[in-house]
């Protein structure tokens, strides 16, 4: 009878294009499902929908138009792209900066950490089926936004790093709207908790679904807050401090449960993590120049470079191979989100399109940084 | 069921015309208001919806057509008539255009059963909360077809979703419903409502009527397919879902049924549980028609707290939405029923 059974209703694996114009993918991802009813069986990622050819293009470019290009990789954590290129220069020329720009670019990288992790919440949320946390996280973005834009005069793609300082001294208002900023989000975040973090359906979407453990995590190269979602200490800010994150005190968010809750409790620390650093911070700010004076045309020495910084989804890398002229010889972007995508099969694997959403949204990928 | 005004056409109508030409010119009156009802509910519900959640997510949501945006709906609605019906070509056509019938037919006809007030009730038959049930129920084919119908992988599973979530949870809505059905001793939806004048079923029952109150506000969402049972139409997940080859007037017909259901679904609630048209405490019975008003408010509120869960939770999992209803809600509705029988048999209940 059993035989019979199986022989007469044979069921069958079909595959589902979901992307590239699909609303969970965040942008022109393709992802090609092998699904068995709606257990997913294989993901295969095909990217290329939006690649520009960044690297290629940089290498047509002077160190000064290469910053404004990082703006386009990921471009929720544009500062830190850009702070990346900068300190990358200025490592290689020698170029000591004063302590005022190390922290006015650390507060500002915070600033963007947690201007991102506002936003993935929203859009997590939303991922799951709660759609009201999407305009949470973008009032709260909307703010920080806009001393963004006192600031340098753009909200996105800021570019206010330049090589050897800052474009523009800070505004005169900076450092009483960031503090006014710090005490919204304080009341604000507790809010996101009683939201989403402590919802029964949340939990229940969230727990044991998408582990990788500690081994896998490092084979696959995972960085930023996926990693340390499964207990791997990959915080570059703590194992290279650059700017001005040796001077202040704070703890590397690390959950080792490795399941996707474990990575959403990861962003959520972090956020007050950012905050504590700020408020460390604020205060402190030097009176000095916002910009050492550098030559109109950067040419790096002969040699290989490599900078990395933290950026809000990992370990952002510049790679530049100079032979002394004005533009770079090769140059490879090391992105978060490429690596950490390619744990999705292995995380995927066996359960269902709904878990497969919820984990793409707790990788937090953004596919401009992962198709470059 | 038929007071002054009514009694005044159907007298207006026979000096025109033979007897049996005024029953069917009034049989058509009828259809023709409740249409007017079913898309008037609709687009008024759909507007409520969009303050509503605008109101919960601190925007201002539509405020420009008309006072406070009302027309907002209306102009939505023009748009989407004006607009082609496509479809895929591979599509099963027949039951491809059959489909979004079977949901406003079903939506319409579980409408006439419900009384606005005790003057305006179209249909009051003896069992009527069976006949509300059977008919709703059949629904799902709907939305089922239009899964299999669209040739779309997408529509597909959010169609076999449908077909396992409302088969599902049909089962709870009928049992919750029968709950009460042990209570009130009769299944016309009328003498439901009378025998409340002394005080509302969910008094009359305490434990087990709010027991079955719950019940069936959870399977009630469930039902008509909101948050966080909306996993037929997961947009995160599937795009649109069922519906994601429908356009234009197709599309609308299954955007207003789902508003009309969710009004279908408060009214029952509020029937069984709230006393439907009566008023608190009789303090208005007197005054004709304001039962009208009594029955729209507490309607309004119940379909406030269905727009509650909706801009609030975060949608579950096919297999968590069958672990809560087969493993959690249908035992404890079993248990109720006997409970409730037990309280009816020994005379507990208020």
């Amino acid at each position: 009878m059993k035989e019979f059974l199986t022989d007469q209703l044979k069921t069958q694996e079909y595959f589902l294009n979901m992307g590239p114009q699909h609303p969970a993918t965040h942008g022109v991802l393709r992802l090609l499902l092998k699904l068995d009813g709606e257990i997913v069986r294989n993901v295969d990622m095909d990217l290329g929908y939006i690649h520009r050819s960044i690297e290629k293009m940089c290498e047509r470019a002077t160190y000064k138009q290469i910053i404004h290009l990082t703006d386009r990789l990921d471009y929720l954590s544009a500062h830190m792209n850009n702070e990346a290129v900068c300190l990358l220069a200025e490592k290689a020329l020698n170029i000591e900066v004063n302590d005022r720009i190390k922290i006015i670019r650390t507060i500002m990288d915070e600033l963007t950490r947690i201007s991102s992790h506002v936003l993935w919440w929203g859009v997590t949320g939303m991922d799951i089926g709660a759609i009201t946390t999407f305009m949470y996280g973008f009032r709260e973005r909307e703010l920080i936004n806009d001393i963004f834009e006192e600031t340098c005069g753009t909200r996105l793609t800021m570019n206010y790093n330049v090589i050897g300082g800052l474009r523009y001294d800070i505004h005169e208002n900076f450092v009483k709207r960031t503090k006014d900023i710090l005490t919204h989000l304080k009341k604000k975040l507790p809010e996101y908790d009683k939201l989403l973090t402590n919802n029964i359906i949340f939990q229940k979407r969230l727990i044991n679904i998408g582990v990788i453990s500690v081994e896998d995590a490092i084979a696959y190269g995972l960085n930023g807050p996926t990693a340390r979602g499964s207990g791997v200490s990959c915080d570059i800010r703590k194992t290279h401090p650059y700017s001005a994150y040796d001077m202040v005190d704070f703890e590397e968010a690390i959950f080792t449960e490795g399941d996707s809750f474990a990575r959403y409790k990861v962003r959520i620390k972090e956020m007050w993590e950012s905050i504590s650093i700020i408020e460390q911070l604020i205060d402190k700010i030097p009176n000095d120049e916002h910009k050492v004076k550098t030559k109109a045309v950067i040419k790096l020495p002969v040699g290989d470079f490599l900078q990395r910084v933290e950026a809000s989804r990992g370990d952002f890398g510049v790679y530049v191979k100079s032979n002394g002229q004005k533009f770079p010889e090769r140059l490879k972007f090391r992105s978060p989100g490429f690596a950490n995508l390619t744990a999705l099969n292995k995380m995927a694997y066996g359960l269902k399109i709904a878990d497969l959403v919820a984990i793409l949204s707790t990788i937090d990928v953004v596919v401009p940084d992962i198709d470059r | 069921m038929i007071l002054n005004i009514f009694t005044d056409i159907h007298e207006l109508l026979l000096g025109l015309m033979p007897e049996n030409i005024v029953h069917i010119t009034e049989l058509v009156l009828i259809a023709v208001a409740y249409l007017g009802i079913f898309a008037i509910l609709g687009l008024f519900l759909v507007w409520l919806e969009r303050r509503i959640a605008a109101f919960f997510q601190f925007r201002l949501g539509p405020n420009r057509v008309g006072p406070m945006g009302l027309f907002q709906t209306v102009a939505d609605a023009l748009k989407l008539v004006s607009k082609e019906l496509t479809g895929t070509e591979k599509a099963d056509k027949f039951l491809y255009k059959i489909a979004p019938y079977f949901v406003i037919t079903t939506a319409l006809m579980s409408l006439s059963l419900i009384p606005f007030s005790y003057e305006i009730h179209a249909f009051d038959i003896n069992i009527g909360l069976f006949f509300l049930t059977s008919v709703s129920s059949v629904g799902v084919l709907g939305i089922f077809l239009a899964g299999w119908a669209s040739n779309n992988k997408y529509s597909l599973i959010g169609g076999m979703r449908t077909g396992i979530q409302m088969i599902s949870y049909e089962l709870s809505v009928g049992m919750a419903i029968v709950t009460m059905v042990v209570l009130a001793g009769t299944l016309q939806i009328s003498e439901i409502v009378e025998i409340q004048k002394d005080g509302w079923l969910i008094y009359q029952g305490h434990i087990p009527a709010i027991i079955a109150f719950m019940i069936f506000m959870i399977a009630g969402t469930a039902e008509s397919n909101r948050t966080p049972f909306d996993l037929v139409e997961a947009e995160s997940e599937l795009g649109a879902g069922f519906h994601t080859e429908y356009s234009g007037m197709n599309f609308a017909y299954y955007f207003l049924a789902e508003f009309v259901n969710l009004f279908l679904i408060s009214s029952v609630a509020v029937i069984l549980f709230f006393g439907g048209w009566l008023s608190p405490f009789g303090i208005t019975d007197a005054i004709p028609f304001a039962g009208l008003f009594w029955f729209i408010i507490k309607v309004l509120g119940v379909i406030f707290i269905f727009m509650w869960f909706r801009w609030t939770f975060p949608r579950f999992r096919i297999d968590q939405l069958l672990t809560l209803e087969w493993k959690f809600l249908l035992p404890i509705n079993m248990v109720n029923i006997v409970l409730m029988a037990l309280m009816v048999w020994l005379g507990l209940t208020l």
